[in-house]
């Protein structure tokens, strides 16, 4: 193991596997000679050249459009979108084009792009650099989204979007941008679709993902202390979504708290609630509780970014609640 | 090939374009066809011209009145129809319809149902071929109306920044949907191209040779490095937007005009002069005997089961 930071774990494996396979290249704003906004390709241009490392325009249509040419010719394109609110954009051509040609095809043409952006959600970026738009995406037959929170992840699961033969919408957390975490030193790949357990616990199931998913974590050491022994499930995916190891959980623990920085209405905890209640209703002992972020456009200073995000105490409350002990406040 | 065969090769393509598109016509009108067809009756020199100066292994993406292009790509007829009739042998495996034919063995990337859309696959294409050093070439069909969306715009400069191997074939056929080009657009498809610094020609567009010679031209810059081209092909629609549109936007006498205008027949005429008018007839009937063959086989084929509905969603 080595320690790396969160954008380091995104960069090297972007390194890796242009080292490894010479079909796979790298287009967006900035990702050339400055190395990216936020430093992401960092050193990239200067290893594999001008040809496979590329500045684009800004035109964020037109790079999802290269990206899924450029894929269905025998390239494997990383197109960096600098905030998961561009994609608004670009959605044209991710959800009519991209997401469609594999289909429309009758499975005769691959689309192995995969779509990195960032999510600018608790870091003082207001409301069209801070939203979390998983869902948008995850709604879409034909891509695929994940979201790691933490470095580990983060490398590994780049590694297996790249190698996967989908268009894959990759996001990362500039919450965790700075984030140090154990990155295992041989190569590994972390599997597209199955969620992680990082904690296990008997009394209340915590599904998050993304940059959330510290907040879960350190809700469930609150309720340590607390006597709740608290379950968290990180999905890493949301499409495909991990089902077996949400209901597996909630089977145990018979309590479901959902925590996700996207509002609520239509929101993964919708659709996370709504799978429990059909597949295990019998083994809940509590109503299904959502800790989401509020209906309102993203804001930018501190005080009001408390207040907007879900906090850590705000999932310890919302677990207390669902095991049915007074809120801590 | 010699000017007259590549003349000939030009007026088969048309005529087996010409019989696709009525074959749909037909096949619609008596309801044995869902959803919707747009068809590009009258604008057969464009798809012909492109198209035959292109190797299989160069790529066309198209829009909703694609047929002819795709068609003329080496597209098989069978199996457009079988898409059309919502058969499994459809190349999208009858899910997909009229607006959506995809091939690789053909360079087919895809037709597109947005309209601006065809940009992006094409570009992403050719930006592959110059990464990839495939020498191959993209072209992205799109309607006059398209050149209103910002992807073209985005398309154009990024293209000639990357002197990617690329052309840019507009379809001026006067129409978007109901409207005249004259009430959509202000100044010309040509200068926003020649504002990203790309070469750009108007040209004839039912004059299918001379389609055929901006074509070549504008490929053999392509493939040499010196960056895309773009065209802009006059022409006109014959068909209303859909078939059924009852077209009370426009008058049936500029119709009529625009009908005068007939690209086979004034290939025909050529050809005739040049003393190969008793090949024209032959060439005509083969065209509406394939087609027709195609359309029969494919109307014989399974309808799409619905266990095909979630296969090919995802790649494995
Ligand atoms: C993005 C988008 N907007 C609107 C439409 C509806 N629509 C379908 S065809 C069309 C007109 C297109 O005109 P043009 O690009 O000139 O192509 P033509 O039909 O003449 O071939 C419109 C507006 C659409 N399909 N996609």
């Amino acid at each position: 193991m080595k320690e790396l930071k969160y954008w380091r774990a995104i960069n090297e494996a972007m390194a890796e596997e242009m080292e490894r396979d010479e079909s796979v290249v790298l287009i967006g704003e900035d990702v050339g000679r400055p190395g990216g906004p936020y430093i992401a390709t960092k050193g990239l241009y200067d290893r594999f050249g001008p040809t496979r490392v590329r500045d684009t325009p800004i035109s964020e249509s037109t790079l999802i459009g290269l990206a899924t040419g450029g894929s269905m010719v025998g390239l494997r394109v990383i197109v960096e979108i600098m905030f998961l609110d561009f994609l608004t954009l670009a959605a044209d051509q991710l959800v009519n084009h991209a997401a469609k040609v594999r289909s429309v095809s009758g499975g005769a043409f691959e689309v192995p792009m995969v779509m990195r952006t960032m999510c600018g959600a608790g870091k003082n970026t207001g409301p069209q650099h801070g939203q979390s738009l998983e869902s948008w995406v995850a709604h879409i037959p034909g891509l695929k989204v994940v979201w790691p929170s933490n470095p580990a992840d983060a490398k590994g699961l780049l590694k297996a979007a790249v190698r996967d033969p989908n268009p894959v919408v990759f996001i990362e957390s500039l919450q965790l941008w700075a984030s140090r975490g154990e990155v295992p030193e041989e190569e590994t790949l972390v599997p597209i679709g199955a969620a992680a357990v990082p904690r296990e616990g008997g009394d209340v199931t915590i599904v998050s993902w993304g940059g959330a998913t510290p907040r879960a974590l350190e809700a469930a050491e609150a309720l340590d202390s607390r006597g709740v022994d608290a379950e968290v499930v990180d999905l890493r995916s949301l499409a495909p979504l991990d089902e077996e190891t949400i209901l597996g959980s909630v089977a145990k623990t018979g309590r479901l708290v959902v925590v996700h920085d996207a509002v609520r209405p239509f929101g993964g905890g919708a659709e996370i609630a709504a799978l429990v209640a059909e597949r295990r209703f019998d083994h809940l002992k509590a109503p299904v509780r959502r800790v989401t972020s509020q209906f309102a456009p993203v804001p930018f200073p501190p005080q009001l970014e408390d207040a907007y995000y879900p906090g850590t105490n705000d999932v310890v409350d919302a677990c207390l609640a669902s095991v049915g002990e007074a809120a801590a406040r | 090939m010699s000017n007259t065969d590549t003349a000939l090769e030009l007026y088969r393509l048309m005529c087996e374009i010409r019989a696709f598109e009525e074959e749909g016509e037909r096949l619609l009108r008596a309801g044995r066809l869902a959803g919707n067809l747009h068809l590009s009756l009258g604008q057969e020199a464009v798809a012909a011209g492109v198209c035959s100066a292109l190797a299989a292994t160069d790529h066309i993406t198209t829009t909703h009145r694609g047929h002819g292009h795709c068609v003329a790509k080496g597209g098989d007829p069978e199996r457009m129809f079988a898409e059309l009739f919502g058969h499994a042998d459809g190349y999208s495996k009858g899910r997909a319809g009229s607006m959506h034919i995809a091939d690789p063995d053909s360079g087919i990337l895809g037709a597109t149902a947005i309209v601006g859309g065809s940009f992006g696959m094409a570009i992403g294409a050719a930006f592959g071929a110059q990464v990839l050093g495939t020498g191959a070439v993209a072209v992205a069909f799109f309607g006059e109306g398209a050149s209103a969306e910002g992807t073209l715009h985005e398309a154009l400069n990024l293209a000639a920044l990357w002197k990617l191997p690329m052309v840019f074939c507009c379809e001026n056929n006067q129409y978007a949907e109901m409207t005249h080009v004259r009430e959509h657009i202000s100044g010309s498809i040509r200068a926003i191209a020649a504002a990203h610094d790309l070469a750009a020609e108007e040209i004839d567009g039912n004059d299918a040779v001379a389609v055929r010679e901006a074509a070549d031209a504008a490929v053999a810059r392509a493939r040499a490095g010196e960056g895309p081209t773009l065209l802009e092909c006059m022409t006109y629609r014959w068909s209303g937007h859909y078939v059924g549109d009852p077209e009370s936007y426009r008058d049936p006498e500029e119709v009529a005009a625009g009908k005068a205008a007939d690209p086979i027949a004034l290939l025909g005429e050529r050809l005739a002069a040049g003393g190969e008018g008793e090949r024209l007839e032959e060439i005509r009937e083969a065209a509406n005997r394939r087609i027709a063959e195609a359309a029969d086989r494919a109307a014989g084929g399974q309808p799409a089961s619905p266990d095909l509905l979630l296969a090919d969603v995802y790649a494995s």
